[in-house]
């Protein structure tokens, strides 16, 4: 079932391009690094905190780290946002609405009661289309913390700037929910993301679809029936058709991911333990 | 006893009567000398009764030209040598009436009343026979050294445990302090020591209110030096609380410390003054730490705003008072210390804002009410579905037919098998 295994049919198929996954390596690469330099600010008074401070070089040096980092995820954002309008400029609208489109459709909701009927033994597993409910609660999470946590961070990185216009309790409201965000996004990302995408036993250890952009030919059909009907129908299974990942592809991409999947689980347990402390 | 018999026969070998047995005259400094010159004469317990001739002489009280039974007043009528081992202390008092009747005020005096015995007595700083003035430099109670002198009990464990010393081991935290070091370090004649706030003599106990370390005197006591700053003290909102009866308003060594006074500058002090402050302020700590300037101190880095810099350190006001550095009329002024082109909305942010607090922070409590239920939603929601979903994606994988396959290469391990 992990994405090192071809299956039956021995085919694969391309589900992420080139700029996906740039686009979600460099998510990554940048949300590691801000939750690597954020999060002892928010638990300052632990003692990891103190120790991961200064082994990133002091707060000071941290801050500067946290602010390329969040260049980074603005690009990644500015980036993301440049091709859903270079689509609409091309009159693509799939990406607005159908199986294409990350905007919920009544699907996502069926999908959802079924899913749960499934987990408790009372149906089918719903035939899934290219985007599940849980993927598009993750990119809506993701879109809408971009805009909020970049929002209120860019606030808190140029004060002196933002306050010719806003009052001042504006400041207080952006370094609140800055890092409540922060706590939401480590939170969901570090657990739940990494159990739907990775850990889960399905999954586990690692699902490399997102770095290696081609999964089997029996994964999709198996996990996504409807958009592989559909692509079946459509003759697009020929056109998505891709060379396996070399060894050395798959290899990385499971340390690269594990690295990943690691560094977030340590963040979220310091998390945990300061917030129970 | 074979001692005790060998020093008497040496004594008494070395003793050709001088003036004889029944002379009535006292003893002469010579007498005196021709056992206590004899570094063989020993006390019935081994120890030398030797006295250093030349220290006796260039000390104070040779230099005064007196002789050893001015001091030693019991021997004045004592004839028949060698005298007895036990003699009464020598009578200080019989000169320096003043300082002992400063003395017997003290706490040293009073300690030896109550039965501690290892309390100082005169010669325990001034020395005995070797007593020099304290304008010397190698006096034991000179400015430079009466620190050392006074550490040799107030920085002596056994000392401190045996007399119940409640204040510890004040020698170390002195010998850190900025007065320390200035004395030690710096030589500086004009830095305290330790009779600077405590006396020489009359070393009172600080709940003595005519003790110059009582709480009502402390800030006289610093202003003897530091007079501007019990200037500003005196006017700011301590100072004045202090004085209209408010006890809990501190003096200076609340916040400094009484002995372990450090450099305001020093980094370790710039963090620790942040709980001397909390201490009393315990909200306004709260709400400091949820903020950059709060949470990069709590790190541990000093290069950061702290309660000082903003509120200023002994001048300081209430916030509706015009002089206060955090009033609204001085506020943006106070930022731009730091933040070069901070305005009036810049200054507008509460760096004390509390999201707890619905009626300080009303918005800022409705946002992070918002907040936290968003969280508690999210996780909620998630968790449960996750939970749910484990056991079955388990089942999910036990039967899936394809992990039952072999792996295509021989290398690849079949993880979770």
């Amino acid at each position: 079932m992990s994405g090192a295994r071809p299956g039956a049919s021995g085919r694969y198929l391309r589900r992420f391009d080139a700029f996906d996954r740039f686009l979600h390596a460099l998510l990554m690469v940048s949300f590691l690094g801000l939750s690597l330099t954020g999060l002892p600010l928010l638990f300052a008074e632990d003692a990891w905190a103190a120790r991961l401070a200064r082994a990133l070089g002091g707060p000071h040096t941290a801050g500067l780290l946290h602010r390329v980092f969040a260049f980074g995820l603005l690009l990644c954002f500015a980036l993301h946002l440049g091709r859903v309008v270079g689509r609409l400029a091309r009159r693509d609208w799939g990406i607005l609405w159908g199986p294409h489109s990350m905007v919920p459709r009544p699907k996502d909701f069926t999908d959802f009661v079924g899913h749960v009927r499934w987990f408790l033994g009372r149906g089918p597993r719903p035939a899934f289309d290219r985007w599940t409910y849980w993927e598009k609660f993750d990119y809506w999470a993701v879109f809408w913390g971009m805009g909020i946590i970049g929002g209120s961070g860019l606030v808190l990185w140029f004060p002196e700037l933002f306050a010719t216009f806003l009052p001042g309790w504006a400041f207080n409201v952006a370094l609140l929910i800055h890092g409540e965000e922060a706590l939401l996004a480590v939170g969901f990302i570090f657990t739940i993301h990494f159990f739907n995408g990775h850990l889960r036993p399905e999954k586990f250890p690692m699902d490399t679809v997102i770095f290696t952009g081609v999964l089997p030919e029996d994964e999709l059909r198996h996990e996504r029936p409807m958009e592989y009907e559909r692509l079946r129908e459509s003759g697009g299974l020929e056109l998505l058709a891709a060379a396996p990942p070399s060894r050395a592809t798959r290899k990385w991409s499971v340390m690269i991911g594990a690295l990943a999947v690691l560094l977030g689980l340590v963040l979220v347990g310091f998390t945990i333990y300061a917030a129970l402390n | 006893m074979k001692l005790a018999f060998s020093a008497i026969i040496l004594c008494l070998v070395a003793a050709p009567a001088s003036g004889g047995p029944q002379a009535p005259a006292s003893p002469t400094d010579e007498d005196c000398l021709t056992c206590h010159a004899d570094p063989d004469a020993k006390r019935a317990n081994g120890t030398s009764v030797l006295v250093a001739k030349e220290k006796l002489a260039s000390s104070v009280h040779g230099q005064a030209g007196l002789s050893c039974v001015d001091c030693h007043a019991d021997l004045a009528k004592v004839s028949d040598f060698p005298h007895a081992e036990r003699l009464e202390p020598a009578q200080c008092a019989s000169c320096h009436d003043a300082a002992a009747a400063e003395y017997a005020k003290g706490v040293h005096a009073r300690a030896i009343s109550e039965g501690r015995q290892l309390a100082a007595r005169c010669g325990d700083c001034h020395g005995a026979h070797d007593i020099l003035p304290s304008k010397d430099p190698a006096s034991r109670t000179h400015h430079l050294n009466l620190p050392s002198t006074c550490e040799r009990c107030h920085g002596d464990p056994e000392v401190i445990r045996k007399s119940a010393i409640a204040v510890g081991d004040v020698g170390r935290l002195f010998e850190d302090s900025i007065h320390g070091k200035a004395l030690r370090e710096s030589g500086l004649i004009v830095a305290p020591n330790c009779a600077t706030c405590h006396e020489a003599h009359a070393i009172l106990p600080n709940e003595n209110p005519a003790s110059k370390v009582a709480r009502g005197n402390v800030s006289a006591t610093c202003g003897s030096c530091h007079e501007g700053v019990e200037r500003l003290y005196a006017a700011g909102v301590h100072g004045s609380g202090f004085r209209s009866g408010n006890r809990k308003a501190p003096v200076c060594t609340d916040c400094h410390t009484a002995h372990r006074i450090q450099d305001p500058d020093v980094e370790a002090w710039r963090l620790e003054v942040l709980t001397e402050c909390g201490s009393c302020h315990e909200e306004s700590l709260r709400t400091y730490r949820d903020n950059y300037h709060g949470q990069v101190t709590a790190l541990g880095f000093a290069r950061m705003a702290t309660c000082s810099d903003c509120h200023r350190p002994h001048d300081i006001f209430p916030a509706s008072d015009p002089r206060s550095t955090v009033s609204k009329a001085r506020r943006v002024e106070t930022c731009q210390k730091c933040h070069a082109r901070a305005n009036a909305n810049f200054a507008g942010y509460d760096p004390h804002a509390d999201p707890e607090d619905r009626s300080r922070n009303p918005l800022l409590h409705s946002v992070g009410l918002m907040m936290k239920g968003l969280l508690g939603g999210v996780f909620l929601f998630f968790g449960l579905h996750t939970v749910l979903w484990f056991p079955r994606s388990w089942k999910a994988r036990r039967q899936t037919p394809d992990r039952e396959t072999p792996p295509e290469s021989p290398s690849e391990k079949d993880e979770g098998q």
